[in-house]
């Protein structure tokens, strides 16, 4: 059903030809059998294209995956984020459930529609904006909240401080948003919503968090207030061993072999394998950074050794028969005992 | 505002949310740094069955609002039965109020990963999914980067780190459907279909994601996993109460000075709570509140001391829930907030199961014309009958949840209705907003 042989019908043909290639990618990521899996995703593909999901996306997706377009129709009206009719370049959405609402945010709703002219799920004139209320964004703590394309766009927000928003956009700026990244256009962050990575540099490291996700930690902070006797080396009772360790004599790849090299080494090789010393294992830094004025421990040594002596003898016994794999062992086994397809 | 005093502070842990205070926590390097992976390199040495005896040791139960044993549902997968395990992550945080999931994904979403890879290999999952709320759109960037990341170092794919070990882990974006939070329907919507509740049994750890054994567990349930792995059961346990263990995100919002998110053990006491955000807002009494999100029955001032974990709550006769919090004060009407949470369940209604669907749709216009000052008597009749009967008699928890505000403010606020019905309080819906509602 999944193949790249499908006949395209002419409804259907327009968007294969430019979401095809996508469209495969996504269906790859469940597993072979269940590729209906992949809808809710391509139906956000779609969106990339038209901006909504008209007749034509919900034949794409319905022969991609090769079910009937009436099982398609049924998942694309089920769901708030499939839109119908056109939309506009920005998705403005409000908050107006009970606290954001009580707080202010259906006045900030109510200005917008009129100061913008349209209703709920309605589109300016001049494609910009497209408006909505919302239900709990799961922004309480900066209540009323507004989002651009889902992003978080104004906290604590007031009548002027969103229409101001959406004047600049009207004007084909892009303010910075409070929380989110960047803004782009809602076509661009359907593609995000389909399960890509956002292609913009830098978008990820967008958005620090503001004081209110903040507070209770920061109070805790500022009193010296943490939790006591956090070790992070407190031992697990073990009743038998760990596959690791029944697998020991087989190996691993090629890649972790690197790895392990890396951080878990025995000593007599760690020469030949590590690579240059630019890269220290995260047990080296974190101590480095606890305790800057001891030494660095020996990287050499004994990142995954660390772990406390059992105090009784039988289980020291049984540790001792059960090393830990993953080091020095030679490459060519892959046998994996978690294979179990 | 007020300071909050040394003991009460005391009574903070910050534990999955300390990373936050990291500004680059969301990145490899940085969350390494910070003990990230190192729960990871320690389970990975351990046998799953004695990880799964960690996390009932621990106590943890599930972040999501049920509060179930979570080391009991990964007991429940039947192993050795030769068929494909599943984790799914229930990350579509949606449940008015509450908003702790989210910062979590998005200034610490390796903590989530890391706490997934540790929860599929104790239940020998080779396929895990994050099922995030479509809205949730830039916990999803970073997400899906730390997803890459934890792939490009060997964290994620085939034989992590040398162990046999193999997991596949997707970031799959849900479309606007708050039922989805709904572990059945979330698993539906998963499939590809219209995010509507299963009948349960069989539960999903027998036949869940296509029909076979899956775990849903919380955002906050897998990120706390790392954290036991490395601490230790009896540390986690030295937090919060004996059968509600460890710390516990509580988002405080509304009428209070500081709204936020603030870490606490379970156990602490909304007037704790407000005393650590600086108390209510100046001007404003406490009237009523949400213990865990508007599906839980409201709870009013004289329950301010009511201890907030699983038992204490409930003993108050409400829900934990998803510790939201949401405060209203005396200048809050509490018909109108009903009202339009119900306006919000009608919407989100799947409509698979009639009370729900047709109950919720009569509520809302019921309310719609008590707020306009048309109502009569009759009416809080009507309501109580509609809740009453909408209560325990549909699939999933949204009816019940939808009925749970209606029958507490009757209970506790039946004079703010009669002030409406008798015309003391002025109508807050003009006709306008009427069409239709008769």
């Amino acid at each position: 059903m999944t193949n790249t042989e499908v006949e395209f019908s002419p409804a259907a043909a327009p968007l294969a030809q430019r979401l095809l290639p996508a469209a495969l990618e996504i269906i790859a990521r469940y597993p072979a059998d269940r590729s209906r899996s992949a809808l809710l995703p391509l139906l956000h593909l779609v969106q990339t294209e038209e901006g909504h999901v008209s007749p034509n996306g919900v034949a794409f997706c319905a022969e991609v995956l090769g079910i009937n377009k009436a099982q398609v129709g049924a998942v694309a009206t089920f769901y708030t984020m499939y839109k119908r009719r056109p939309t506009g370049e920005y998705l403005v959405s409000v908050c107006t459930n009970t606290l954001c609402n009580v707080l202010g945010g259906q006045e900030v709703y109510d200005q917008l529609s009129e100061h913008l002219g349209v209703g709920h799920d309605e589109t300016t004139g001049d494609g910009r904006i497209t408006l909505e209320h919302a239900e709990c964004l799961a922004a309480c703590d900066y209540a009323p909240v507004v989002t651009v394309n889902y992003d978080f766009a104004i906290d604590e927000a007031t009548p002027d401080t969103a229409i101001g928003l959406v004047e600049k956009l009207r004007a084909g700026e892009r303010p910075t948003p409070s929380r989110g990244a960047r803004i782009c256009s809602l076509k661009e962050m359907q593609t995000q919503l389909a399960g890509f990575a956002d292609p913009r540099e830098g978008a990820v490291a967008d958005g620090l968090a503001g004081a209110p996700t903040l507070r209770g930690v920061t109070l805790a902070q500022e009193h010296g207030v943490a939790v006591p006797d956090f070790n992070l080396d407190t031992p697990i009772t073990k009743t038998k061993p760990s596959p690791r360790e029944e697998n020991k004599g087989k190996v691993a790849t090629v890649v972790d072999k690197v790895k392990s090299a890396v951080s878990s080494v025995t000593p007599g090789h760690a020469g030949k394998t590590t690579r240059a010393g630019d890269v220290k294992d995260p047990q080296t830094r974190t101590a480095e950074q606890r305790n800057p004025d001891a030494s660095t421990p020996d990287k050499t040594g004994t990142a995954d050794e660390k772990k406390p002596v059992p105090s009784n003898p039988a289980e020291a016994a049984g540790t001792s028969s059960n090393q830990p794999a993953g080091d020095g062992k030679p490459a060519g086994d892959t046998a994996r005992t978690e294979e179990a397809k | 505002m007020t300071q909050p005093r040394r003991e009460i502070l005391q009574k903070l842990t910050p534990v999955l949310t300390k990373r936050w205070l990291s500004p680059d926590a969301w990145k490899m390097d940085v969350y390494e740094r910070l003990d990230g992976y190192a729960a990871l390199r320690k389970a990975l040495d351990v046998h799953p069955d004695d990880l799964i005896q960690l996390i009932k040791d621990s106590g943890l139960r599930g972040r999501g609002g049920a509060g179930f044993p979570t080391g009991l549902k990964w007991g429940f997968i039947p192993q050795g039965d030769g068929k494909p395990h599943y984790l799914v992550i229930n990350a579509d945080e949606g449940e008015p109020g509450t908003c702790k999931d989210l910062p979590l994904m998005t200034y610490d979403p390796h903590s989530l990963i890391e706490g997934a890879i540790i929860a599929s290999y104790a239940i020998r999952a080779s396929r895990a999914f994050i099922y995030i709320r479509g809205e949730a759109v830039h916990a999803a960037r970073r997400l899906r980067n730390a997803v890459a990341e934890a792939k490009a170092k060997g964290y994620l794919g085939e034989n992590i780190l040398g162990s046999g070990f193999d997991l596949e882990l997707v970031v799959h974006s849900g479309a606007g459907a708050y039922i989805c939070g709904e572990e059945t329907a979330l698993l539906d919507s998963l499939e590809g279909f219209r995010g509507q509740p299963r009948l349960r049994p069989p539960f999903p750890a027998i036949a869940g994601l296509y029909a076979s054994p899956t775990v849903v567990n919380n955002v906050g349930t897998i990120a706390s996993v790392p954290y036991i792995v490395l601490g230790g059961a009896d540390w986690w346990k030295s937090m919060g109460t004996e059968k509600s263990s460890g710390p516990m995100i509580y988002s405080l919002s509304g009428r209070i000075a500081n709204p936020g998110q603030y870490e606490c053990g379970l156990g602490i006491t909304l007037r704790e709570l407000i005393e650590l955000a600086g108390g209510m807002k100046p001007g404003h009494t406490l009237k009523f509140w949400t213990p865990g999100g508007s599906s839980t029955p409201l709870l009013t001032a004289e329950h301010i001391d009511t201890a907030m974990d699983f038992e204490g709550v409930a003993a108050a006769g409400s829900i934990l829930g998803t510790t939201a919090m949401q405060i209203f004060s005396d200048q809050d009407c509490p018909v109108y907030a009903t009202w339009r949470w119900l306006e919000f369940y009608h919407h989100e209604s799947c409509g698979k199961c009639t009370p729900c669907r047709e109950g919720n749709y009569w509520m809302v216009r019921t309310y719609r014309r008590i707020l306009s000052g048309e109502g009569t008597y009759a009416d809080l009749d009507t309501l109580q009958d509609t809740a009453d009967n909408i209560f325990g008699r549909s699939f999933c928890g949204l009816g019940d949840g939808a009925a749970t505000p209606v029958m507490s403010t009757l209970k506790f606020f039946r004079q703010d209705y009669l002030d409406y019905i008798e015309g003391r309080t002025a109508p807050r819906l003009s006709a306008k907003a009427l069409v239709g509602a008769h």
